[in-house]
């Protein structure tokens, strides 16, 4: 740590500790020290003073002990000569200023002073759990933060296209000389939010906390780290969360001190003006703090400096390409043709064929092209996609096929949604602009089949068909393929194979935590079927999906087999001894934090309810999908409680060993009617037809007391099983 | 006296003048009228274990090759040479039993001059030594951790229980060559046997016998010293402070603790900041009371309250003749009788302090841990009383004098690092991976007037400094570097590496970190251990690219602390050669063929630049062995 910058933080954190001393006693003096403060959407309080100090911050009393603490980490700045060691002191004033911003946010939601417009403000743990598989499969390898203003408008979204290209999420605000980057995108009309992979936290540099306890949380959820272990979080993020902040402008004290707290987290600053470098490495991975100030250099040199692994592909196509565009929506008054949707017929398909009838490489358009198509207008569309390859197996198809969704979708100014015959596809006018044809369609979904199938497919060809008559003539045999490819599914068991599937996909997040993949349990994720994780055993023999025997029963009832406790076991670093794969009660599976749903106890009930990741409001238990969530994850065995995924709701083996369907008493209506079918098929095969009415949901009841009393006008079965505990 | 200057410091030449001048003798004088010196001691070939001799072997091949009663050369040697270690481990680990007593009584509440500082460092102790420390009171588990400590010197059998603190590999080796100490006296006891008349004769033998209680020593004696004290004094963290002949004051009233217990010096500070002792002072015409150190003591009380320093060992006699110290006490070690006549020129009150140490013709006040601050302001007022006394014709206190920072120790690195939330040694260990560091040297030991003084100290630590070597330093020649100015954050860019430099700057340090008195060195034995738990550099000390140096070398403690540190797996530099030479076979196994056992040898090289060479080379082999890049800013 330089002098200069160490001597910048400490001016820095002292000013940004006595700003928030005095909103504190402000509050105190107007509110009461009893008065309730929190952030939105969270079960983690003041998320930095939770994670570093174990305080759960209620009420404006409870900041007092998080400020104290802040102000002695406070120290002397450095002296002219003879100056004692500083950068000790100087993470610790990082630390004090950290904990400082966050007091003044957390005060600022109290004043309705927080979002701030056209800003995210507060990050939620949603959003933290809806980007979990995200953080896990690599498709955002990193963060950027941005502090300041771009010299112009352009070089602002030059930066920002080039960490999209990049699949880099970048939280965007603070600012320099009155100016925020926040404000140059909105005048260059850059679209925001989450799905645009730009985030508008705040324009002053105190905002700058909300990524910063934002990435704190990833430690708690997904690394399975307790409240007041400091070391343990810092590390964590430092090991885990590949983030970094870029300063634009000029760094005043308290963009300093904001950084060197970010520096305690292991996020390195790079800025584009000429400040003193801290080279040498041991708190970061690399550097620490590092200037670079030509523009065309600058997202590499982050890039290097945090160790992001970035993995571009070169498509040769005329619009950017990345998984930044992934949720970019294209709009009626954008959209220059259009496929599907309400519109016209259209369907997607992968059927395999023998090596030697496929041209790889092969894109064929039979019907219009982009240009001979009027703007506005809707064409029918049939993506006919044949593979070949030695390890190619007919099981494999529906996989690559749902990867079609994806691979349009990175592309910009292609909108794609659905899937097999209920695909809706547009292609902007500004894509189009720039060149790019129907064909091109093709040309992405070759390249990229190659790049993620590579182990299993050789040769991939492409038909694209935009002829009514041709979509007519192939939509009957696809229709035939995906019937019995459910049917297939549907009939596989637990019994009918010996082997299951690891997936230790998000060991990286939660090291103890692996999920058994089996035919009637699919991952907690949703994301992840028996097949999904056979084929991906297939593609990378090596990789986070293994074949796991499932040895002698052990308890069929339960779902306890020895092959699969000695598997845990040793993938768990010894944390973990059993499984019982049917039960929440008995040593059940673990999550990571990625689960669709949670299923938890209800006591009083005699049973379980289920509320999912969507649903953000009140459940009998008094807790909240997120709070409920911290409890859950980080590869935990908690008896009573487990994070699934949403089909497993209607597998025959669900909770078998507690009881199964008839245990649920409650989940939200959202999930309780999509799921309405294959729960009302379900409970006929249980021998309840009308069960789907005797769950109750928030309509019905948001306490245990009225849903007891629900319970029980409906007779449900729970009341009379065994008891649960 | 010869006219060639004596010391590369100014201040010291400068006092030296003025003894020629007014014809009073100084060690350099003594030195001179005794050379030439003995050969036969030289080479370690007398012996005067029994009355049937003394012997001595003929180094010539003329005369006798035996003793009388059969030794060779290199038995004789071995055995001179662990009876060093003997008494270099005994006077390290009796100040760490005189600390483990003081603790004791504090415990107990018989004592007012002390309390626990080092709170943290105690609880921690506790949990170390199996002390129970729930619902206890302070006092109770202190009670309980100097009975424990106690204990490791008077134990007959089992293992040290600092010696778990080593990495497990050098543990293993320890066992395998039966190294471990069993107890800190008993291994002591044993080398006087083993080298008593017709008893151990095989000088391998012999010395592993001098490597088990040199591990007494660093792993246990002065590991309790260094331990209890900072529970005692507190932890030492950086400081600021002066250093030099300079810092004695013309109008006030100038006390010189000199020795190595910080038992009595660190109650001195309270005592000569007592009120009443000033208002006398002020009223005897001084304007304050300048408490100022000289060897060990004088480095514990800098690093624990920025006292100033006087001088490092050749300079004691100086500080007398400045005509300026009131009252010099002693307690023990490296003391000179001299100081005795040399007082006797000039106002100055020498007054010793330890039942172990009495000199004649010197005032005895003699300190009892119990009564310590009425002892120490009894020692104060005498010295206050002197202060009219003192001749103006004779006083020339030097301009010379510099700012230092000290107060390093292992625990203060991770702080120094990482702060309270990150606290690690990563930087230090990714620094030495990176290549920014090449490694890093202990630079230790006494004078000695064979060498000039301070020389080789600043010589070798300037050449290491300058091939990125981070270099630690404790005793008499951290007082060295001190003085030259080595120990200021500002040295880095004066005398670093470029390497070097960008940690320096990074972490705000300067490029030699003071830590401690020589029973501190084994503060350097924990950061080496603590480096090895951070990862990436192996898995044993002797791994690790780092090596030790006592350039100037003297005293039988620094044989004993070469002895161990070598047995942990520390390359070791010696400027003097043990007096073992007369003994082909030893001298070619301590310096060669003790490196397969215990994977260090030592170095002998009087030649400070040479030996900086030695130095390199070694931390480069240990790099490549290590796969380490080459360093960063390298040739």
């Amino acid at each position: 740590m330089s002098k200069i910058v160490a001597a910048a933080v400490n001016r820095g954190s002292i000013k940004i500790v006595k700003e928030a001393e005095d909103f504190l006693n402000k509050a105190i003096s107007e509110k009461s020290e009893s008065q309730k403060i929190e952030f939105p959407d969270t079960a983690f309080f003041f998320p930095m003073a939770y994670a570093l100090l174990g305080a759960e911050v209620k009420t404006l009393g409870d900041i007092k002990p998080v400020l104290q603490e802040a102000k002695s980490l406070l120290h002397d700045a450095p002296t002219e000569s003879i100056w004692l060691p500083y950068l000790g002191d100087t993470l610790d004033s990082g630390i004090a200023t950290l904990l400082a911003e966050e007091i003044i946010v957390g005060l600022r939601y109290l004043y309705k002073q927080e979002p701030q417009a056209d800003c995210i403000g507060f990050f939620s743990d949603t959003i933290l759990r809806q980007l979990g598989i995200q953080l896990v499969d690599g498709r955002m390898p990193g963060f950027a933060a941005i502090l300041g203003a771009a010299p112009d408008n352009k070089i602002a979204v030059d930066i920002v296209r080039e960490f999209q290209k990049r699949q880099i999420l970048t939280f965007v605000g603070s600012q320099t000389n009155g100016r925020s980057i926040i404000d140059q995108l909105k005048e260059e009309n850059v679209e925001m939010g989450w799905d645009n992979y730009i985030v508008p936290y705040g324009r002053d540099t105190i905002t700058g906390i909300y990524p910063l306890h934002w990435a704190i949380r990833g430690a708690l959820t997904f690394g399975g780290h307790r409240k007041g272990e400091a070391l343990k979080c810092l590390k964590y993020c430092k090991d885990r969360v590949f983030a970094f902040g870029l300063t634009l402008g000029f760094i005043d004290d308290v963009k300093y001190a904001t950084g060197a707290g970010a520096i305690d987290m292991g996020f390195p600053i790079i800025a584009d003006t000429d400040i003193p470098e801290i080279r040498p490495t041991g708190i970061c991975t690399y550097e620490h703090l590092v200037k670079e100030l030509d523009y065309k250099k600058i997202v590499p040199v982050c890039i290097e400096t945090r160790g992001v692994k970035v993995k571009v592909s070169e498509i040769p196509i005329p619009v950017p390409y990345s998984a930044a565009f992934e949720g970019e929506r294209v709009r009626r008054e954008q959209t220059y043709v259009e496929f599907g949707g309400k519109y016209t017929t259209a369907f997607e398909y992968v059927t395999t064929k023998s090596a030697d009838e496929i041209t790889d490489g092969k894109i064929e358009v039979v019907g219009p092209e982009i240009d001979d198509a009027k703007e506005g207008s809707a064409l029918p569309i049939g993506i006919y996609i044949e593979v070949a390859g030695r390890k190619m197996q007919k099981e494999f198809e529906s996989i690559v096929e749902r990867q079609v969704h994806t691979f349009l979708n990175e592309a910009k100014g292609i909108f794609h949604m659905g899937q097999r015959d209920m695909i809706w596809v547009r292609i902007s006018k500004e894509a189009k602009t720039k060149g790019f044809k129907i064909k091109h369609l093709g040309v992405i979904l070759h390249a990229r089949i190659h790049e993620i199938f590579g182990a299993i497919i050789d040769k991939a060809q492409i038909h694209i068909y935009t002829k009514q008559e041709e979509v007519d003539k192939l939509l009957p045999t696809s229709r035939e393929t995906f019937k019995f490819r459910d049917e297939r599914i549907g009939a596989m068991t637990d019994e009918s194979v010996d082997t299951f599937y690891s997936c230790t996909l998000c060991q990286s997040f939660a090291p103890n935590h692996l999920c058994i993949v089996k035919p009637e349990r699919l991952g907690l994720c949703g994301a992840y079927n028996w097949l999904d994780c056979k084929a991906s055993y297939e593609v990378n023999p090596t990789g986070p999906n293994q074949p796991v025997l499932k040895g002698t029963v052990m308890d069929e009832k339960r779902g306890e087999w020895e092959g699969i406790n000695n598997w845990v076991k040793s993938k768990s670093n010894s944390a973990l001894e059993r499984f019982h794969g049917y039960s929440i009660m008995t040593y059940p599976e673990t999550s990571c934090g990625c689960f669709e749903c949670i299923g938890a106890i209800v006591p009083e009930a005699n049973g379980f309810m289920v509320v999912n990741r969507e649903y953000s409001g009140m459940t009998p238990l008094g807790m909240t999908f997120s709070t409920l969530a911290g409890s859950v994850g980080g590869g935990n065995q908690t008896p009573g409680f487990m994070g699934f995924g949403r089909l497993y709701i209607t597998s025959k083996k669900f909770i078998a060993a507690d009881g199964g369907l008839k245990r649920i008493v409650w989940m939200p209506k959202e999930l309780k009617e999509a799921l309405a079918d294959k729960i009302k098929t379900r409970a006929q095969e249980e021998g309840i037809p009308d069960f789907l009415d005797k769950i109750a949901d928030e309509t019905i009841a948001t306490d245990t007391e009225k849903l007891l009393e629900f319970l029980q006008k409906v007779n449900h079965p729970a009341l009379t099983m065994d008891p649960l505990m | 006296m010869s006219d060639k200057e004596k010391s590369v410091d100014p201040a010291t030449n400068e006092i030296m003048n003025l003894a020629c001048k007014g014809e009073i003798e100084t060690v350099f004088d003594r030195y001179e009228e005794m050379e030439p010196e003995c050969g036969f001691g030289q080479l370690g070939v007398c012996c005067k274990n029994c009355v049937m001799g003394p012997c001595r072997i003929d180094p010539f091949g003329d005369g006798p090759t035996t003793g009388i009663c059969g030794a060779t050369a290199n038995t004789i040697a071995a055995r001179n040479l662990v009876r060093m270690v003997a008494a270099g481990a005994a006077a390290h680990s009796d100040h760490g039993r005189d600390v483990a007593h003081t603790l004791l009584i504090a415990s107990e509440g018989k004592t007012k001059g002390y309390e626990i500082k080092g709170e943290e460092k105690l609880l921690n102790l506790a949990k170390e030594m199996n002390v129970k420390t729930d619902k206890r009171k302070i006092e109770e588990i202190a009670h309980d951790v100097a009975e424990k400590c106690f204990a490791e010197f008077g134990q007959q059998h089992g293992e040290l229980q600092f010696t778990h603190r080593a990495p497990k590999k050098r543990q293993e080796i320890w066992k395998k060559f039966k190294f471990t100490p069993r107890g800190i006296d008993r291994e002591i006891v044993e080398i006087m046997h083993r080298t008593n008349i017709g008893v151990d004769n095989d000088y391998v033998n012999i010395l592993q016998q001098g490597i088990r209680a040199a591990l007494g020593d660093g792993w246990g004696g002065s590991m309790i010293a260094t331990d209890l004290q900072d529970v005692l004094f507190g932890m030492p963290k950086p400081i600021r402070a002066v250093s030099n002949l300079g810092v004695l004051k013309a109008d006030e009233v100038n006390i010189v603790v000199h020795g190595h217990e910080p038992t009595l010096s660190d109650i001195m500070v309270t005592a000569s900041q007592d009120k009443e002792l000033l208002e006398l002072a002020k009223q005897k015409g001084a304007k304050g009371i300048n408490l100022a150190g000289i060897c060990c003591t004088a480095n514990e009380i800098l690093m624990r309250h920025g006292i100033p320093i006087a001088g490092n060992f050749l300079q004691q006699e100086l500080a007398v003749i400045t005509g300026a110290v009131d009252l010099m006490l002693v307690d023990v070690q490296c003391v000179m009788p001299a100081l005795s006549k040399l007082a006797g020129c000039y106002h100055t009150k020498v007054v010793s302090t330890s039942p172990k140490a009495k000199f004649p013709n010197v005032e005895h006040v003699e300190f009892s841990e119990e009564e310590a601050l009425p002892i120490a302001k009894k020692i104060v007022r005498m010295a206050v009383e002197n202060y009219p006394k003192r001749k103006k014709e004779l006083v020339n206190i030097p301009k010379d004098k510099m700012e230092l920072v000290a107060g390093f120790t292992a625990e203060y690195v991770y702080h120094m690092l990482g702060g309270k939330y990150r606290a690690t040694y990563r930087p230090l260990n990714d620094a030495v991976i990176s290549g920014r560091l090449r490694g890093a040297v202990g630079i230790v030991g006494c004078n000695n007037p064979k060498i000039k003084h301070d020389w080789a100290h600043l010589e070798l630590t300037k050449a290491l400094l300058k091939k990125d070597v981070l270099v630690v330093t404790t005793g008499c020649s951290a007082l060295a570097s001190a003085k030259a100015g080595l120990l200021i954050p500002e040295a880095a860019k004066k005398y670093a590496g470029k390497g070097l430099q960008e940690i320096c700057e990074a972490v705000g340090c300067p490029p030699v970190l003071h830590m401690g008195a020589c029973v501190d060195i084994s503060r350097i034995l924990m950061v080496l251990c603590n480096v090895l738990s951070e990862g990436g550099l192996g898995e044993d000390i002797s791994d690790l690219p780092v090596a030790a140096a006592a350039p100037e070398w003297m005293s039988e403690k620094a044989v004993s602390i070469g002895f161990y540190a070598v047995a942990s797996g520390i390359y070791t530099v010696l400027g003097i050669p043990f007096p073992i030479l007369g003994g082909k076979e030893i001298t070619d196994f301590i310096t060669d063929k003790m490196e397969n056992v215990v994977g260090a040898k030592f170095g002998f090289e009087p030649d400070p630049i040479k030996a900086a060479d030695l130095i390199v080379k070694h931390l480069d082999a240990k790099r490549k062995a290590l796969k380490l890049k080459p360093v960063m800013y390298g040739e």
